[in-house]
């Protein structure tokens, strides 16, 4: 059905609203990509059978979603109109949830959220600690939505700012009220988004043809927030390009997204197929005769990619090579058109921001940095997931009260923000507030919002080959400092690493990083040596132990550390000599075993499988 | 290799034969192969009038693309940076052993290939391995021998029943 005024669209969200009662129960669960990797797709076949089994059909909904959010605890089932959490939920659990949640309206006490904070358990989503400290404006709606049911979308106002943008606003008026707002791109830059559009708006078209890009390319690892958007409510980007496109006056729009991410794909193409058959999309766009629609590109693996003229070039077809930006893209982008890219989360701001007015949203967030962020909380932190706060909250607050500190009791040590562009922040510094410029000075960058916590088992000088053995595969290879300098840290990197470090090493890749920064092409190589020198900054002491006493203080480099076997606590299991791949550890039953040095290839093996902990590293 | 040819034009009819679209196509060829032949290549630049080198400069640029024979199981380890810290490395190294293989290989009996990733966007459950399209979270070397060693067993009796059925 083809809806063709605005207040048909209206009528339309009416009728689905009121065909919908709100106090009926209804049964959610996440089934996207991680949700999956922890078998959710049983426990929504589960959830489907027994409803079935218990002739509920009639009576409760069962809705399938995209991420929640709180990674660590999938699978999660909630219980709705009561908010009930049930987190590690297997298909077993299933029938005691219906039969004790549903029906006699009980809480299955062993499912609860557990708070180890305060030793109690929590029945209700908004009181676990990992949720109520953020502002999900943009996240918390994946929860109510069924990414391939547009209804779910519109009950909840979808679409409304774009019926709005069309028939209450001319395109100069979305234009300032974006400008006005002071959203910037969510992508890395933090470029103003309302500045960009308009000069986008104000190029010259030969031809009257402008494009409307979405970066779905989400290069950075550890940063899975545009997938989870994109997976769980594809329509808000789609709606948030809609606005985007009147206001920059274009008709053609691309959505470019990674192939590791085939979930996501998929979701947004039925997404965009619901959107045209209701008129949303296409020609005469409810009536209003502004016409747009929106094709999806599947990236083909490269990092590089996700920088605007690459991404471009990709686009056309060719090789995913940056070119020099004298000329920026909204003047002349893809096929030499105008054309204005912006991320994934950017787009989805934009339903609000119209929604809301500027007004409102400016007053959240820094003075630099309005809005709220969505962060990927994952490495060495106890719940792992995707957190969304207002602009200029502390790291300490989200790593501690949100993320809920370091497991294992160890030591916090740093944390990586902005990717592979980015730099690692130091315990000193857990004080800071997180926003655009706050980063920038102190060496690091808000990125796309990855933050990689790491603890004292994490070394330093290790993660700055990371990135850089990283960035080397990555870098194009189109111009000589990025490519060269890369290959030329890697060696310096890898020397320090396995014991071959120079003194005058650390002077040196910081040279190679000035020149970098200053000559490469693009952003990839002008960034690329940011972990290098924030480690530098703020652990020179590591490098320092891995230089001149030739030592790997967390225990990882593997040419620096040896395996051994504590006397005091080995027992003589057999287990370690069982399970070394190298047949490097000797011992009779009931007696101290011993590793063999030469024959050792530092697997960690023994010390993994070890009940004892008599493995010692140093 | 006729039979090839004729799959590989009907999906280059269906992008209608524009340039742009070679990316499109070559994935569309590749998740067809689960690589990409050297006909498949010559008759995408016959058809679109590209340039061979411009359609093998695509396919050599971008990692999802391969120009070798994949094995039956591809294993994709994820050694992103959440991963990465969660110790993917020796989780890569163990998988190695076990297949006696490097990253980017096919095992002889062509079973497996190993292919390392940067991020599958499941960062919570790292590190990740992805054998075909199931998901296995929390990868330590002892689990990866359990898994790689339960998939071995499972292929070897369907081999060996297929060629019994054959005969
Ligand atoms: C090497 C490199 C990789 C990038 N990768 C991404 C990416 O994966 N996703 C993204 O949105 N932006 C990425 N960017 C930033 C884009 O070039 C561009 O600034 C951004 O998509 C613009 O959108 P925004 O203004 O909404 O942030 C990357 C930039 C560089 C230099
Ligand atoms: S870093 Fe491995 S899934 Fe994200």
């Amino acid at each position: 059905m083809r809806l063709g005024s605005a207040l048909e669209s209206e009528q339309l969200r009416d009728r689905i609203i009121s065909q919908r009662n709100s106090d009926r129960t209804c049964i959610i669960t996440s089934v996207g990509t991680c949700g999956l990797a922890r078998g959710a797709a049983d426990v929504a076949r589960a959830i489907y059978q027994t409803i079935s089994d218990f002739n509920l059909k009639d009576s409760v909904d069962v809705r399938t979603t995209g991420c929640h959010g709180f990674c660590e605890i999938e699978p999660v089932v909630l219980i709705y109109p009561e908010g009930i959490l049930y987190q590690h939920v297997t298909p077993a659990d299933i029938p005691e949830i219906i039969s004790e949640s549903v029906i006699k309206k009980n809480v299955v006490e062993r499912l609860l959220y557990h708070d180890f904070s305060t030793g109690k358990n929590i029945i209700h989503e908004q009181d676990i600690p990992f949720y109520n400290k953020q502002n999900r404006l943009i996240l918390g709606n994946n929860r109510f939505i069924a990414p391939n049911n547009i209804d779910d979308y519109i009950a909840l106002g979808g679409y409304s700012a774009l019926v709005k943008a069309l028939f209450e606003m001319t395109p100069q008026q979305v234009l300032d009220e974006v400008k006005e707002s002071n959203l910037r791109g969510r992508g890395g830059g933090g470029f103003p988004t309302g500045v960009k559009w308009e000069s986008c708006r104000n190029a010259p078209a030969r031809d009257g043809i402008r494009y409307v890009i979405c970066n779905a390319d989400e290069g950075d690892p550890g940063a899975y927030m545009d997938r989870s958007l994109v997976e769980g409510n594809p329509h808000s980007i789609i709606e948030g390009m809609i606005i985007g496109a009147y206001a920059i006056d274009s008709h053609e729009g691309y959505v470019y997204i990674r192939h590791e991410y085939p979930l996501a794909a998929q979701n947004l193409a039925i997404a965009l197929e619901q959107a045209r058959e209701y008129g949303f999309l296409g020609e005469d766009i409810l009536g209003s005769g502004f016409r747009f629609d929106i094709k999806i590109t599947k990236g083909g693996g490269a990092f590089v990619c996700g920088e605007s003229t690459a991404l471009m070039a990709s686009l056309e077809g060719r090789i995913g090579e940056p070119r020099f930006k004298h000329i920026h893209s909204t003047e002349r982008g893809l096929y030499g058109r105008p054309s204005n890219l912006n991320n994934v989360e950017t787009w989805a701001n934009v339903p609000i921001i119209i929604n809301r007015g500027a007004g409102w949203y400016r007053q959240i967030g820094t003075d630099g940095s309005k809005g709220t962020k969505i962060f990927s909380l994952v490495g060495k932190i106890n719940n792992t997931g995707l957190v969304e706060v207002p602009m200029g909250i502390s790291i300490r607050e989200m790593i501690y009260d949100i993320g809920g500190g370091i497991p294992g009791g160890r030591e916090f040590k740093a944390v990586q923000t902005g990717g592979p562009s980015g730099g690692c922040i130091p315990k000193s510094l857990v004080d800071i507030s997180v926003d655009f410029d706050r980063l920038a000075k102190v060496g690091s960058m808000m990125g796309s919002g990855g933050m990689i916590v790491m603890d004292e088992g994490t070394c330093m000088v290790d993660v700055a080959k990371y990135f850089i053995s990283f960035l080397t595969e990555e870098s194009c290879g189109k111009c000589i400092p990025c490519r060269e300098g890369l290959d030329r840290m890697l060696d310096i990197l890898t020397d320090i690493t396995e014991g071959r470090g120079k003194e005058e090493d650390v002077e040196l890749l910081e040279e190679l990083g000035d020149v970098m920064q200053e000559t490469s092409l693009c952003g990839l190589g002008s960034t690329a040596a940011n972990p290098v020198l924030s480690t530098i900054r703020y652990f020179r002491d590591e490098y320092d132990a891995h230089i001149k006493e030739k030592r790997c203080p967390a225990g990882v480099c593997k040419e620096l550390i040896t395996f051994t076997i504590d006397g005091e606590k080995c027992n003589g299991c057999r287990v370690c000599a069982r399970e070394c791949p190298q047949g490097a550890i000797s011992g009779e039953k009931k007696e101290v075993h011993h590793i063999d040095q030469e024959k050792c290839i530092k697997c960690g093996l023994c010390r993994d499988n070890c009940k004892f902990d008599a493995v010692t590293v140093s | 290799m006729k039979n090839e040819c004729d799959v590989v034009e009907v999906i280059i009819n269906k992008y209608g034969g524009n340039h742009d679209s070679v990316i499109a196509i070559l994935q569309d060829i590749q998740s067809e192969y689960h690589y990409l032949p050297e006909t498949a290549l010559r008759v995408v630049a016959k058809n679109l009038e590209l340039p061979l080198i411009q359609v093998y400069g695509v396919a050599t640029f971008f990692k999802a693309f391969s120009l070798k024979p994949r094995g039956e199981h591809l294993i994709k380890l994820c050694v992103g940076t959440a991963c990465h810290v969660r110790g993917a490395q020796p989780a890569l190294d163990e998988v190695k052993r076990q297949l006696g293989i490097e990253a980017g290989e096919t095992t002889e009996d062509m079973m497996f290939t190993l292919e390392t990733v940067n991020c599958l966007g499941a960062c919570a459950l790292g590190p990740i391995m992805v054998v075909g399209e199931e998901y296995h979270g929390e990868m330590s070397p002892k689990k990866i021998k359990k898994i790689l060693s339960d998939y071995k067993k499972a292929t070897r009796s369907r081999r060996h029943d297929e060629i019994r059925v054959g005969t």
